[in-house]
């Protein structure tokens, strides 16, 4: 603690613990660099690929393929992950991906109750709620009450099928496609689709909302 | 292990938080442990069911209030210790305090792509046969393993259906102790709610998880 007379406690300790790694993560930087077993360079392209080039824009364009053409989406319910790699989206974090589809009957929900796993390749990184406690321990037991959280009610016999990642297989929910898009090229379906919505925690945007 | 991790059914978590437009990174310390232990994961020569080890393997109390990139960090700085490839000396002092440990490769900038696009695909060849086919009912075995394992408590015991057989994969808990891959039959098993959480419990719920043949047995 820095010892200055603060009347804002939690807010002072936070800022402590956050900068005690900050100066580890920068110290170990150093280390490992100076030891050879890291290239900066590699550091930096790792970030801008996950920063820049890999997130929930790379599944939307799956999802748009799939809502668009027929043959598509039937390889994709097949075999997910080279019907992906069509796209060139693979590797890691999604070296085994199965897509699950909504229908009005069922709805899809992905989870990882013992860490975070993530389909990386078509949603990118994880949001901070998906890793956090409140969603991994409710997910599996109180599905309905977490989708009323993100504002999704559905008909109470829709059958709600949570899938929880243990093991290397990803999964990657193929939501229902919203009426009125009947002749959308894909480009414009693509933008209809939320990152939630491959989770299963959401909906596609409808035609009329905003995009 | 029955640790901090194992959330799956838990309670008092409190309310979901969303953010909305929330960024990849929210500092640049997350980025630079992100990328470190994604690169350090070559020259370190661990394997995925070490590194989700050394995350869970802390007291829960520490593992709930840690960020999901602290735990990141901590994992790397223990997993680097064990194998002497950086001392506390050297974290403390902010610089190498000795000649590098001789490895067998480093991730070059060039390498990147190539790293992250092939991935590391756990299924593997067998000659074995699988126990159990889609439709069969079985049922997680009680096992409670002081060591990593990826068979969630709150399904132990319960029975449910086998879904799919999805292959043979790397055995989490051999390779994470480093005792070799030992490759399992996989399977997607589902159980429907109210055998999860009881009687009353929502029956229009259904669960699955993906389960190693030595988590099963006939039900």
């Amino acid at each position: 603690m820095s010892g200055h007379d603060h009347d804002d406690h939690h807010h002072d300790h936070d800022h402590s613990e956050l900068s005690e790694t900050e100066l580890r993560v920068r110290a170990l930087e150093t280390v490992l660099t100076e030891k050879g077993y890291v290239d900066p360079a590699a550091l930096d392209l790792l970030i801008e690929t996950y920063e820049k080039k890999v997130g929930p824009r790379n599944g939307a364009r799956v999802v748009a393929r799939a809502w668009a053409d027929p043959a598509y989406r039937a390889r994709l319910l097949k075999d997910a992950t080279p019907a992906i790699a069509e796209l060139s989206y693979a590797g890691r974090q999604g070296e085994h991906i199965v897509a699950v589809e909504n229908t009005p009957k069922l709805h899809n929900m992905v989870v990882c109750t013992l860490c975070s796993c993530y389909p990386w390749p078509v949603l990118g990184l994880p949001p901070v709620w998906y890793k956090s406690a409140p969603y991994r321990s409710r997910a599996v037991s109180d599905p309905r009450g977490v989708l009323a959280d993100f504002g999704v009610t559905l008909p109470k016999d829709t059958e709600i099928r949570v899938w929880d990642s243990t093991a290397e297989i990803r999964y990657l929910v193929l939501p229902m496609r919203p009426a009125g898009t009947e002749g959308w090229s894909e480009e414009k379906l693509a933008d209809l689709v939320t990152r939630d919505s491959m989770i299963g925690t959401g909906k596609p945007k409808q035609p009329l909302e905003p995009t | 292990m029955n640790g901090g991790q194992d959330l799956g059914g838990t309670h008092g978590h409190g309310p979901l938080m969303q953010e909305p437009d929330e960024p990849v990174f929210h500092a640049d310390w997350e980025k630079r442990a992100f990328a470190l232990t994604l690169a350090m994961g070559r020259p370190g020569g661990w394997n995925i069911d070490m590194s989700r080890f050394a995350r869970e393997n802390r007291p829960p109390q520490e593992y709930l209030s840690m960020s999901y990139y602290e735990l990141w960090f901590y994992a790397l700085e223990t997993m680097l210790k064990e194998r002497d490839l950086v001392s506390d000396d050297e974290i403390a002092s902010g610089h190498a305090l000795g000649p590098p440990k001789p490895v067998k490769r480093t991730l070059s900038v060039g390498d990147v792509g190539q790293v992250l696009y092939r991935g590391g695909p756990t299924e593997r060849d067998t000659n074995t046969t699988a126990k159990f086919k889609a439709g069969d009912r079985v049922r997680a075995k009680k096992i409670n393993p002081v060591t990593h394992t990826r068979l969630p408590r709150y399904v132990r015991g319960r029975a449910g259906t086998i879904e799919r057989v999805i292959g043979c994969h790397v055995f989490p808990d051999s390779n994470a102790s480093g005792a070799g891959e030992n490759p399992q039959w996989l399977y997607t098993v589902r159980f429907d709610g109210p055998e999860l959480w009881g009687e009353g419990a929502d029956p229009s719920v259904k669960v699955s998880i993906d389960a190693w043949e030595p988590y099963l047995e006939p039900a």
